[in-house]
């Protein structure tokens, strides 16, 4: 149990995937500017991604009896398409605004590299399925945390009396900085020292 | 080649078919499961439209107005465009509400022969350009500047710019879309009833003695029109003529009285345009 626990931690704040890993930079940009539509973006991606680190972790198996994993990148990726494209169908069954206001985003989820990422990092790390799983909620996890996060702030800004040159994407990636600064600080502790494992 | 490789390329084939198949078919079921159910006469509607997008109507698009109208937040007459309404109120089962068609009106007279220029304007050929510099080159800071903004915008080409340099409107090809009505700064142009006939074609309001010099034919607000009305169309504000379309019965008589010849009527406009 205690070894799911430190997976989840460290992928939310150690190894994040948007701060320390510099992955899915693109909807962390383009989605952040609502904290309604970064929920609702954080949430689908969390799905996304633990479904993707599962069924990977089976297909990885596949792979490997067959010896040929060199089609990895391409069969997770189509894994992960067919699971943006059923997300994609429930948004817009069930939520046409925040359908509308994901946007270009949602199918973009395809190519974001985090999903990607944690299911090859899941390989590498010769996680077992329970472990794939639980590192892709966590990932997700972190994911969704920093987005909110950085909606938040923005909301703000926006008010915010800013000179001219500043105002939108400027600031926004000042304070994206400043938020990977500030998580720099989590890679100091020894997690596993830290909670006594 | 070697048996490996060849092994090789078989399972790689039959791994992604596999899973090609099986996604695709699950997807297709979800895709099933998860249509969402839009209003069949939202695409009906959209068929019957002409399908310019011109936006003429205040919505995004053909489709927006056709979403807008099955909502009920649009009447079946909203598309500007369309001459008939009729197979759209039939798709609606509504009363077709017949709006009466409205196409574009110049309401400026002062081309080249008749207004006086300032200076001779050497520059983008767009009217907003010209009237940033300076006002335009026109004396007369409220006539048409001339430089065709209205005519490039048309869809329809139902505009062309005349040898005194007037905007002409094609009375057939004018749809009434508007858009002409948006690209003239100085909002010259205005959607008139295609029945009435009788406009003031002038939107200078400033005094009779301040509009002599710059235009020949320009409104000098002498009132000659609005006293001569039988049903009292035409109120003289800010020493302008302007005719109220409900209330005009195209009798020309503000035509006939009118001493700066601004106010024409059907026959006149046409050998004005000519």
């Amino acid at each position: 149990m205690n070894e799911y626990v430190l997976i989840v931690l460290s992928a939310i704040f150690i190894n994040n995937f948007i701060v320390a890993r510099f992955l899915g930079i693109c909807p962390f940009l383009g989605v952040s500017k609502q904290v309604e539509t970064a929920t609702g973006m954080g949430m689908a991606v969390t799905f996304v991604m633990a479904l993707a680190s599962g069924i990977t972790y089976w297909l990885q198996k596949v792979l490997v009896k067959f010896d040929i994993e060199f089609l990895r990148t391409i069969t997770f990726i189509l894994v992960i398409a067919v699971l943006v494209q059923f997300v994609e169908m429930v948004i817009k069954k069930s939520s046409p605004v925040l359908y509308q206001a994901l946007g270009i985003y949602l199918p973009l989820i395809t190519t974001n590299c985090a999903v990607l990422g944690v299911t090859i990092l899941n390989v590498d790390e010769n996680y077992n399925f329970l472990q794939s799983v639980v590192n892709g909620i966590g990932g997700a996890l972190g994911f969704s945390l920093l987005l909110i996060l950085f909606a938040g702030i923005r909301e703000r800004l926006a008010f915010a009396p800013l000179p001219k040159a500043m105002e939108g994407i400027p600031i926004a990636l000042i304070t994206a900085g400043l938020i990977s600064m500030a998580f720099l600080g989590f890679s100091g502790f020894d997690l596993a020292a830290l909670l006594g494992l | 080649m070697e048996a490996g490789s060849i092994s090789v390329i078989l399972y790689g084939v039959a791994v992604l078919l596999v899973l090609g198949a099986a996604f695709g078919l699950g997807l297709a079921v979800a895709s099933r499961k998860l249509a969402v159910e839009s209003d069949p006469r939202i695409d009906e509607i959209e068929e019957l439209l002409p399908g310019a997008n011109c936006g003429g109507c205040g919505y995004p698009g053909c489709r927006g107005l056709a979403e807008a109208i099955v909502a009920g937040e649009a009447p079946v007459t909203g598309c500007p465009v369309m001459k008939d309404h009729a197979p759209i109120a039939a798709v609606m089962g509504v009363e077709n509400t017949a709006a009466e068609r409205k196409i574009a009106k110049v309401r400026c007279a002062g081309g080249l022969k008749e207004a006086a220029q300032r200076f001779i304007y050497i520059g983008v050929e767009d009217c907003a350009a010209a009237q940033n510099l300076g006002g335009g080159a026109k004396a007369c800071t409220f006539g048409c500047l001339g430089l065709g903004s209205c005519v490039k915008v048309c869809p329809f080409g139902a505009m062309k710019m005349s040898e005194n340099g007037l905007p002409v409107v094609d009375e057939e090809k004018c749809t009434g879309c508007g858009l002409c009505v948006k690209a003239c700064p100085r909002q010259i142009i205005t959607l008139w009833p295609v029945e009435k006939k009788v406009t003031v074609l002038c939107m200078n309001t400033d005094k009779g003695a301040a509009v002599r010099p710059v235009c020949k034919v320009g409104c000098i607000g002498c009132r000659l029109c609005s006293k001569n009305c039988p049903t009292e169309a035409i109120p003289v504000e800010n020493n302008l003529a302007r005719i109220i379309p409900e209330l005009c019965i195209n009798c020309e008589v503000c035509v006939e009285k009118c001493p700066m010849k601004t106010i024409k009527g059907e026959k006149k406009q046409e050998s004005a345009a000519g």
